[in-house]
């Protein structure tokens, strides 16, 4: 599975203008054809990694030993050609399609549309390839969603029309950033489930960003966990259950499972410690 | 304490129908959960029986009395709700002390300074934090705040309105180890509303499983595991939230 | 949560955190050049108007009819008027005036403009019909016009251009509450203060006001300009304050007979309102950035 590494990333450490302390500080890690999940509570700095990865913190000071996306060197690349390489090769696609698809517009056009910025096509073509893309993430009858507004579809297709615009340049990258967190469990497996297939066809590297520990033990090949903004431990996602670190393990113990005992859940003891610098990552 | 009795209620807004006579009734002392997908008419139950919405017909008996019978003073007194989104369910401009004297002055309940040092105790934050405001508050430490206040007017009755939805594993643990000891030492009836099956089998005895504004079926908590649900949608639910938990069994 | 949070919280009780988060507000209004211009203005003005017998050095109404429409000179420094008084006199008496206009008409406007859109936001239905069609009937008028027929109305003087300003001011403020309290109505805190038994006057009182009122301190700062053209206006027309009075818009609307060959009769009290009312929308503009937390992060 490691052949040549799409993303490498060493020692990542983002710090926002006006912030006491950096909100992200030395994560490294390597992505190939795979999925890689983060996982850690609110405010540990997940999307933050996420958004300094395309290049999306214009106020924040990023700064890395090595930033590496293929042939690109996010750290030093151009404003310009970040806007040739986002959107085209590397995608992200946010919690709630609401806030990301443009109300006053027909979900159909903006999925054409977002194809057109990126590939020469006439618009019959790119209306064509928008169908097929609807087509394939699931949705039945496309045409006619083609033509709805943001507003007249549920939560759980308006992710998939997010979905199927992320996918339409087949990028190498995708990061999701809690794209099924808003979605109602029924919903959340059909989504996923169409997110993995479609990553997995088309050799995608994935960064599922998530705070559910079971979204990435089913959906992840590797899982990095993150604490106060440092990673505290890597993983494959199959080996969840014999994590080491005391982090990690509370948070495993701490989610109530069906048919579990009904004995109060062990609360998580925080560790000073755990913000401290250590050799955990890959 | 008191058992709640919910009767055909119904309510529209607009032109369309949230609510479709929906009927269930809770034991005293007992926990029961309400499921289902998003939109179908959770919180408005709730927000119905506890008479923040008034155009709703049908009925709900707390301890045998109506609530639209009820003297509204009375009725604060046997119910109280936690909300979903303890961001929003804290005035901003009001400090802890503030938040929690409030229901006591409304009440002319003596004693108020023990009594809001009591309730902070009972929910496990410092006494100090009565001079707090909530945005030098965590998002479990504002929610405890809000089921203080919920508790210090004494109540029988409490509707959770997922309670721990926008918090970490790690803050909806404590919550959840809180209001099963509240419930413990108080002998509350909570009916409670999770999308999280896992957040009801750990909590609840029975639930309901909701869908555009009917209920579908009322199961047992062992149900999740026996698979005797009947209703495809209480089915589906089931089967989806195993599936998304497999990993773990 | 923030270490620095926690320790402010601790050491911060009821009373001083109020008192802090004031300071904080005036500490930033005076780090801008534009806010700061506004607020010392303000001080300026209020100083003046407080040790106006002090700093004038003749009585404002005292004639000289030897000495009219001197040029302005060491012993008359902004000149005299047509009737021999000193304009520098009767400016900085003319300040009390302001700021009397601008005192009464807060304290009449801010009050009814946030109870009226309060009670209208918070009940909505046919209580919202009703106080904002009454509004909406004070707002179709322009400002200056409907004070004039109000003066027209009760007869010329100061105090009752003060009523009639303040009669055409609150609906605006009105409205600004309304809306305000339309997004706050539905939030849960709002819902658990019901749930606890607490009357609509009480969560009006203690829930909404607190919420609408930085708005609507903003608006009414920003208003004040208005107010003082107004006012300026009324004088100049004759409806304001009466002839004796150091009246600022009353003195342009006297010194104009003179104006091509004195320009100091106008230009003085022209200033004088330009400066004043000015200042009041740079304070307001400053305002609206200090008691805005998204506005302060970016900053
Ligand atoms: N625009 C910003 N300016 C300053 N601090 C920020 C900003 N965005 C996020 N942060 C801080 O960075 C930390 C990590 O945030 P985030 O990456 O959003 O966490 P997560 O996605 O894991 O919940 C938090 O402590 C947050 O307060
Ligand atoms: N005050 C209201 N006005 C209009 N529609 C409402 C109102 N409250 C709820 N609804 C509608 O009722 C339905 C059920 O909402 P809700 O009870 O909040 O669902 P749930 O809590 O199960 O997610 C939704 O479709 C919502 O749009
Ligand atoms: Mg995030
Ligand atoms: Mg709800």
């Amino acid at each position: 599975m490691n052949q040549s590494p799409i993303l490498d990333v060493q020692n990542l450490t983002v710090h926002y203008g006006g912030a006491p302390a950096p909100s992200v500080q030395d994560v490294s890690f390597q992505l190939g054809r795979e999925r890689l999940g983060i996982v850690g509570e609110s405010g540990s700095g997940k999307s933050t990694v996420g958004r300094a990865l395309m290049r999306l913190l214009p106020s924040a000071r990023v700064t890395a030993d090595r930033m590496q996306f293929e042939d690109v060197d996010l750290l030093g690349a151009s404003e310009r050609k970040m806007l040739a390489v986002r959107g085209a090769r590397m995608s992200m696609i946010l919690q709630d399609p609401k806030f990301s698809l443009n109300p006053i517009r027909r979900c159909g056009d903006q999925v054409a549309e977002a194809y057109r910025t990126h590939v020469r096509a006439s618009k019959a073509e790119a209306r064509a390839k928008a169908i097929a893309m609807l087509d394939a993430v699931q949705i039945r009858e496309p045409e006619r969603v083609y033509d709805l507004y943001p507003h007249e579809v549920s939560g759980g297709m308006g992710q998939r029309i997010m979905i199927a615009m992320m996918l339409l340049t087949s990028p190498d990258l995708v990061i999701a950033d809690e794209p099924t967190s808003a979605l109602d469990v029924t919903v959340r497996l059909q989504v996923l489930k169409i997110l993995d297939d479609l990553v997995r066809e088309q050799g995608i590297g994935l960064i599922m960003i998530s705070h559910d520990l079971n979204l990435v033990r089913n959906f992840c090949d590797r899982v990095l966990i993150m604490y106060a903004g440092r990673v505290v431990e890597a993983l494959n996602a199959a080996d969840l259950d014999k994590a080491q670190h005391p982090y990690t393990r509370g948070l495993l113990a701490a989610q109530p499972r069906i048919g579990g005992s009904r004995q109060p859940l062990p609360v998580l003891a925080r560790d000073p410690s755990w913000t401290q610098p250590q050799g955990a990552a890959l | 304490m008191k058992p709640v009795v919910i009767q055909d209620m119904t309510i529209r807004f607009g032109g369309t129908t949230v609510l479709n006579d929906v009927s269930l009734s809770v034991a005293s002392g007992e926990c029961f959960g309400l499921v289902g997908e998003s939109g179908s008419g959770k919180s408005t139950i709730l927000r119905c029986a506890s008479m923040l919405y008034k155009g709703w017909t049908g009925d709900v008996l707390i301890g045998g009395q109506s609530v639209r019978s009820m003297d509204p003073m009375e009725r604060c007194r046997v119910l109280q709700m936690v909300f979903q989104d303890p961001y929003g369910s804290l005035h901003p401009r009001h400090s802890v002390r503030t938040v929690l004297a409030e229901p006591l002055r409304i009440h002319g309940i003596g004693e108020q300074e023990a009594r809001m040092r009591q309730a902070l105790i009972d929910v496990g934050l410092p006494v100090e934090f009565l001079d707090r405001y909530p945005h030098q508050l965590s998002g479990g430490q504002r929610q405890r705040v809000a089921i203080a206040r919920a508790l210090i007017l004494e109540p029988d009755v409490l509707f959770l309105d997922e309670p721990t939805s926008a918090l970490d594993v790690s803050v909806q643990a404590e919550i959840l180890n809180l209001l099963q000891r509240l419930r413990d030492e108080k002998g509350f009836t909570y009916l409670m509303v999770s999308h999280d099956l896992a957040v009801i089998d750990h909590m609840c005895d029975r639930f309901a499983v909701m869908k555009t504004g009917d209920i579908v079926e009322v199961l047992p908590r062992d149900a999740i595991l026996d698979g005797t649900a009947k209703a495809p949608y209480a089915q589906e639910l089931i089967g989806a939230s195993l599936t998304y938990e497999q990993a773990a069994m | 949560m923030d270490q620095s949070q926690s320790l402010s919280s601790q050491t911060g009780r009821t009373r001083p955190q109020w008192m802090q988060a004031s300071l904080n507000i005036v500490t930033y209004l005076a780090r801008k050049p534009t806010s700061a211009f506004g607020l010392v203005v303000l001080a300026l003005l209020i100083l003046v108007a407080l040790t106006a017998p002090i700093l004038a050095p003749h009585s404002p109404y005292a004639q000289d009819l030897q000495n009219t429409l001197q040029p302005p000179s060491m012993g008359h420094l902004f000149g005299t008027d047509e009737l021999g008084r000193d304009i520098f006199s009767r400016l900085v008496y003319g300040a009390r005036i302001t700021l009397t206009i601008i005192f009464l008409v807060t304290i009449v406007v801010g009050p009814i403009g946030l109870f009226v859109g309060t009670v209208a936001g918070y009940f909505g239905g046919r209580v919202d019909m009703i106080l904002m069609r009454i509004t909406d009937i004070f707002l179709s008028f322009p400002s200056l016009i409907l004070s004039l027929a109000f003066v027209a109305a009760l007869g010329p003087s100061l105090n009752n251009a003060i009523i009639a300003i303040s009669l055409t001011a609150w609906p605006p403020i009105a409205r600004l509450a309304r809306a305000e309290t339309m997004t706050f109505r539905s939030a849960d805190y709002i819902a658990a203060a019901r749930l606890q038994g607490a009357s609509p006057a009480r969560i009006i009182w203690r829930s909404i006001v607190p919420m609408c009122l930085p708005s609507v301190l903003i608006r009414l700062t920003l208003n004040m300009a208005t107010v003082i053209l107004t006012a300026a206006g009324l004088g100049f027309l004759g409806l304001g304050a009466q002839p004796p009075m150091p009246e600022w818009g009353a003195m342009i609307a006297t010194g104009r007979r003179y104006m091509i060959d004195s320009w100091w009769l106008v230009t003085f009290p022209g200033l004088a309102i330009l400066c004043v009312s000015l200042a009041f929308n740079l304070l307001g503009d400053g305002l609206r950035d200090a008691l805005d937390p998204k506005q302060m992060n970016r900053r």
